[in-house]
């Protein structure tokens, strides 16, 4: 019978907090970053102009056909160095402002599918209306179709952002210090693996599990 | 006011509008009838340049919609338009539907626009509506916002596309009140409609569509006593014998 031994964990509650300030910063940056280039990419796929189009689709396709842990990989690789050239050497981590960089570029492909569906749930009647206004098409994207789009959207943004949050953990091949990272690495240091492992689990599915149960209720609220 | 020139739009290989031609002068009320597929909604949505067409010319005020030059969203703000199924946006209240285009089009100050926008909601008796939500109307009370809003830029013309055909019966007559109110104050109307009510309170010209086609463009009088041709004939006596007041 394996005992557990648990008692590493309260000692290690400091560093795990920080590791999770750090999670949740990766998530905060590719949340927004993601959803603002994501509406772009979408605005821009769904333009008359062929080259805008097919460059957008192009962006989503090749995101969504690479592995994360792969797109995590290159831009650590790449963008220290393209920092270092514009820049010199800069004082902040490298590793985390690729990771941000990354997570944010690869979020806005999924983002841009999302949004690109809820523009389209929004009937033509309502582009009609905004131009018969005298509204430019920009205007009416802007002021009547996307707040509109947004609206029905968020319990799949928020369930994106859910996935998001878990996909942090994969930071760890970066060599990060975030939530897993530091679970991990003080496990192994403590010979405790387990123990931390299943707690740094047991967190990630409380806040995961609380905010599905919050966009559940927000998708009751937004059908009546 | 509006001239429409030989204007002619295909989609694809089918011929919507076949060299339509027709003028609305300033003041005038002309309703446009005819069978569902006639092209008549079409027609109105070239006026302000909602459809694109690819014969003809149409001039409203002297200013061409077809030509690539043309400033669309300026000419489309002086012309007012209401849609069949209203088109009022759901996640704004009734009066800030009211003065949307009039800030962020017309650059209207916020307070003249909403002193702007609670007159007209007067004018078509939903003042007391300012606050709600569209989707807290009926569908009679939400046409009339409609047509508020489009008020609320101060056209030189209106356009209405089957104002009332997507309305429960008893909803149609507080429509078209504001409507006739309107012609009678001397607003220049192109109405897509099948009240044929309307037409005759209020109407200077009747143009009937079919196919495409421009098949009668006549005045009010000579179009209800003696339609030019079998298909007008045929039109009015099913739409009349439908039991629609008229």
């Amino acid at each position: 019978m394996y005992q557990f031994d648990w008692s590493s964990i309260p000692g290690a509650l400091p560093y795990l907090w920080q590791g999770m300030v750090r999670t949740l910063q990766i998530t905060g940056v590719a949340i927004v970053v993601g959803i603002l280039l994501g509406t772009l990419i979408a605005v821009a796929r769904l333009s008359k102009s062929s080259i805008l189009s097919n460059l957008a689709a192009l962006y989503v396709n090749g995101f969504r056909s690479i592995p994360l842990v792969m797109v995590l990989l290159w831009f650590y690789l790449l963008v220290p160095q393209i920092i270092s050239r514009l820049f010199g050497q800069p004082g902040v981590d490298i590793r985390l402002l690729s990771a941000f960089v990354a997570f944010a570029l690869f979020e806005a492909s999924y983002y841009a599918e999302i949004i690109r569906a809820g523009i389209q749930s929004v009937s033509r009647g309502q582009v009609s209306a905004g131009l018969a206004l005298g509204m430019t098409s920009g205007q009416t994207m802007r002021l009547i179709i996307l707040p509109q789009a947004f609206r029905r959207m968020t319990p799949l943004l928020l369930t994106q952002a859910i996935i998001l949050f878990q996909d942090t953990s994969l930071v760890y091949v970066i060599g990060l210090a975030e939530f897993f990272g530091v679970a991990y690495n003080t496990g192994n240091r403590d010979g405790t693996l387990v123990e931390l492992l299943i707690f740094a689990g047991a967190i990630y599915f409380a806040v995961c599990f609380g905010a599905s149960m919050v966009v559940r209720s927000l998708q009751k609220k937004l059908v009546s | 006011m509006i001239s429409i020139k030989a204007v002619s739009k295909w989609y694809g290989e089918f011929n919507v509008l076949k060299e339509c031609s027709t003028a609305v002068s300033k003041g005038e009320v002309v309703v446009v009838c005819g069978p569902s597929g006639s092209g008549k909604s079409t027609l109105i949505k070239c006026v302000n340049g909602l459809e694109a067409f690819q014969q003809g010319e149409i001039f409203v005020d002297g200013i061409s919609v077809g030509a690539r030059n043309t400033n669309l969203s300026k000419l489309r703000s002086r012309v007012g338009m209401v849609f069949q199924h209203f088109e009022l946006f759901p996640h704004l209240t009734v009066i800030q539907n009211l003065t949307i285009a009039q800030c962020k089009v017309l650059r209207r100050g916020s307070r003249e626009a909403n002193e702007k926008g609670l007159r007209l909601l007067d004018v078509v008796g939903l003042a007391a509506h300012a606050e709600k939500f569209p989707a807290q109307l009926s569908g009679g009370q939400q046409q009339r916002v409609a047509i508020a809003r489009a008020l609320a830029m101060d056209p030189i013309a209106m356009l209405f596309d089957e104002p009332t055909s997507a309305l429960d019966p008893e909803m149609i007559k507080e429509v078209l009140d504001v409507m006739v109110k309107l012609a009678q104050e001397g607003m220049t109307m192109m109405v897509v409609t099948h009240e044929m009510g309307f037409a005759r309170e209020v109407a200077h010209r009747v143009i009937f569509m079919d196919q495409g086609q421009i098949v009668e463009d006549r005045l009010k009088a000579d179009f209800f006593k003696s339609p030019g041709t079998d298909r007008a004939q045929q039109f009015l006596s099913k739409i009349l014998s439908h039991g629609v007041q008229a």
